[in-house]
């Protein structure tokens, strides 16, 4: 493929795709999400058999995609044209729903979803009640692509806003623009995008970077892998428009070590983005220039937080550093360094291309665009979900998230892991908004959204993010590491229902300490889920000490 | 680990002393352990210092220092895991192996891990064989699973 010098030569690019794809050829969208296949292969390997049995080929695709969301009922696949989804398919469905459905143009009923409320069949994903509440602006895009193909795309109108940004709008524009869309940043603190490139922007220097987190370590977050594995030219593109209004001629990807799909993907997806010239020099003839380099974690928690990325990056060890000055001032190497979530990458090329005034029509007052979240722990349809902000909790729960198995209760919705909290039952309606969940001590965090029913005791569940936090706790300053560890000994005494007088007192003072002194988030919200948990459930942490035994 | 292929490792990263940990992670990945000879050859290659390179080794999870089994098996004791009963499948590996997460047994048949959450909460609890996902089981299915694995 040669370099594409022009938005002209884009435009023309992508018809000449469109018109060389035959919109009635079949096509087998199979979801290659690691919730689908789980590493495997044979899902696959079973349709491209039985598309060579029946002779086939060249006349039927396969596509492997990235999550569809609706991972509780994977494997997933959709056929198109007709959009035809089935769930739970196996490697034996694959000859009957080639024969059937996609010669046959037939529906197999037995791999349709069915409604448990209505027991309505669900043969579209619009009729699907998971799918029917969210609004996919961006996951949206995973069951139509092969992340493999730059094609795939540029067909659906990628890289335009690229070209938008590079040859409409000064840099200076393309950061104004961001700025009013209100981007907030889904990495975990809700920091305003545009505030931190404006720093990042203003600060004076000749080299600067921008960096895209990947790392996504929280637990029970797994909407960034998502998205990165399934459309990755998405994120790439976000990048590139923000190194452009940075000024930022060096862009990196810090991401995950341990799924080589995902970076098989990103590694593909690079080398196209720089055959076609969207990566290197004089892109799209604009004259700006700008290079990605990809980088990985290493299997700690909090390598994912800024500093400590950026050392990573350095090549050191990942410590981190206090926030005397901020990496948008000094990051890596000590220059410039402006550092965004995968998620919030994902958000810029829409901005650009549809313009701040349609993304402000779309969330909350304080929170913009969509969210998305990963549904899991005690939830029906646990998956990858996205909704624009201001969805009440209690339709991410229930409508989209089909209730608590087993005929239980809710008793509390967490999120955030360990650096979170808890909100009970009863604050169900509470809209999903930056603002509004951290006044009540549940930050959205990430976006992981963990489900616990009637059965959980919050004592035990703290014990269990302490736990993990001894473990992650990078050990350099002592209010996180000897904190943590004396936190965990009460907690654990308390979860056994041994609990001492003054345990409650003692973990409060703990908790303040370490938020107070601790070097860096990590230790300095250790105490966000105890804080929430003793806010609505004390009585579990009294009845702990008083009764001997835990209630739950 | 030979010689060649180290180097081969570290041409790759233009011997750049920032690479040290990538070197660190492409050799991990192949040898599944770093030697301690081969610690000192990085270090001398790249021209970091060999308590640097150790530093680095010794902080991350995934470098391993000692010698790895033939089959690493992992399970997952992440937030919705635990809340799906991973605990007991932890137990019934730690019996049928005889080690505890961290260790290798003696014949190099296993090494065990415990992970937090490897962002697979709709197959938890899980355990992971080699990379292969084995989803939604319980204690009773351990057995079967691990026989597979020589
Ligand atoms: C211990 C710790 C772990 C973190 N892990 C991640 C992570 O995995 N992914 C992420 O985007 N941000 C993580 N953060 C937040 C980052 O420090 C940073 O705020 C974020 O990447 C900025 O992106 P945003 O402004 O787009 O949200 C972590 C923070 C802490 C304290
Ligand atoms: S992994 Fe297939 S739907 Fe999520």
């Amino acid at each position: 493929m040669a370099r594409i010098n022009s938005a002209a030569q884009l435009e023309k690019v992508r018809k000449d795709i469109v018109l060389k794809k035959d919109p009635n050829k079949p096509c087998i969208a199979i979801c290659g999400g690691i919730g689908c296949l789980g590493g495997r292969e044979d899902l696959i390997r079973a349709f491209e058999k039985e598309i060579k049995k029946q002779k086939l080929e060249g006349k039927v695709d396969v596509r492997v995609t990235g999550c569809h969301g609706f991972c509780a009922q994977g494997p997933n696949i959709v056929i198109y044209p007709e959009e035809i989804c089935y769930t739970k398919v196996k490697p034996e469905d694959a000859q009957q729903i080639i024969s059937e459905t996609v010669v046959g143009k037939t529906i197999v009923d037995r791999l349709v979803y069915i409604d448990p409320n209505t027991g309505e069949k669900a043969v579209h994903q619009s009729e699907i009640p998971f799918y029917k509440k969210q609004v996919r602006n961006i996951l949206g895009m995973n069951p139509k692509i092969d992340p493999k193909s730059i094609d795939d795309y540029l067909a659906i109108g990628g890289y335009s806003s690229l070209a938008k940004a590079l040859l409409e709008m000064k840099p200076q524009e393309v950061l104004e623009e961001v700025k009013k869309a209100n981007l907030r940043g889904r990495g975990g603190g809700g920091f305003p995008a545009g505030l931190k490139w404006e720093t990042a922007r203003n600060a004076p220097a000749e080299l600067k970077y921008v960096i895209c987190n990947g790392h996504e370590g929280e637990p029970g977050a797994y909407m960034d892998r998502a998205i990165f594995q399934g459309n990755p030219h998405l994120i790439i593109e976000g990048l590139i428009i923000g190194g452009y209004a940075i000024g930022a001629k060096q862009g990196f990807i810090y991401t995950r070590h341990d799924m080589p799909r995902l970076r098989e993907n990103i590694d593909i997806a690079l080398e196209a983005a720089r055959e076609h010239g969207f990566i290197g020099n004089d892109i799209l003839g604009s004259g700006f220039d700008f290079d990605i380099e990809v980088h990985l974690d290493v299997g700690i928690f909090v390598s994912g937080e800024a500093s400590a990325l950026m050392r990573s990056i350095e090549g050191k060890a990942p410590e981190p550093r206090p926030k005397y000055t901020r990496t948008a001032v000094k990051g890596i190497w000590e220059r410039p360094s402006n550092l965004n979530n995968v998620e919030t990458w994902a958000n810029v090329p829409q901005i650009i291309g549809k313009g701040a005034d349609w993304y402000l029509g779309i969330g909350s007052e304080g929170s913009k665009g969509t969210k998305m979240i990963s549904l899991s722990g005690n939830i029906v349809n646990s998956g990858v979900v996205e909704v624009p902000f201001g969805t009440s909790l209690k339709e991410i729960v229930y409508d989209i998230g089909g209730g608590i198995p087993n005929g239980k209760k809710l008793k509390a919705i967490h999120f955030g892991a360990a650096m979170g909290g808890s909100l009970p039952a009863e604050l169900i309606d509470t809209p999903l908004d930056f603002d509004v969940m951290s006044k009540l001590g549940a930050a959205i965090g990430a976006g992981g959204l963990f489900v616990m029913d009637e059965d959980t005791s919050m004592v035990e569940m703290n014990r269990f993010f302490l736990e993990f936090l001894a473990d992650e706790s990078c050990g350099k300053c002592v209010p996180c590491r000897e904190g943590i560890r004396q936190m965990l000994r009460i907690l654990t005494r308390m979860s056994m229902g041994k609990g001492k007088e003054g345990d409650i007192e003692a973990l409060e003072e703990l908790c303040e300490v370490g938020s107070l002194a601790s070097l860096c988030a990590l230790g300095k919200t250790t105490s966000s889920p105890i804080y929430s948990s003793l806010r609505y459930f004390r009585n579990e942490y009294e009845a702990s000490i008083e009764d001997k035994g835990c209630t739950v | 680990m030979d010689n060649r292929r180290i180097d081969e490792i570290i041409n790759k990263y233009d011997g750049k002393p920032n690479s040290v940990i990538m070197v660190l992670m492409d050799i991990q990945h192949e040898n599944k352990w770093l030697p301690r000879e081969v610690l000192e050859k990085v270090s001398n290659k790249l021209g970091v210092p060999l308590s640097e390179v150790l530093h680095i080794a010794t902080f991350y999870k995934t470098f391993s220092l000692k010698p790895q089994g033939r089959h690493e098996v992992h399970v997952c004791t992440g937030t919705s895991c635990h809340q799906r009963g991973s605990a007991k499948i932890l137990e019934k590996v730690q019996d049928l192996i005889g080690i505890k997460p961290g260790e290798t047994t003696p014949d190099l048949r296993f090494s065990l891990e415990k992970g937090s959450c490897l962002g697979c909460c709709t197959l938890g609890p899980e355990i992971v064989v080699d990379g292969m996902h084995h989803s939604n089981i319980t204690p009773d299915d351990v057995e079967a699973i691990l026989k597979n694995y020589k």
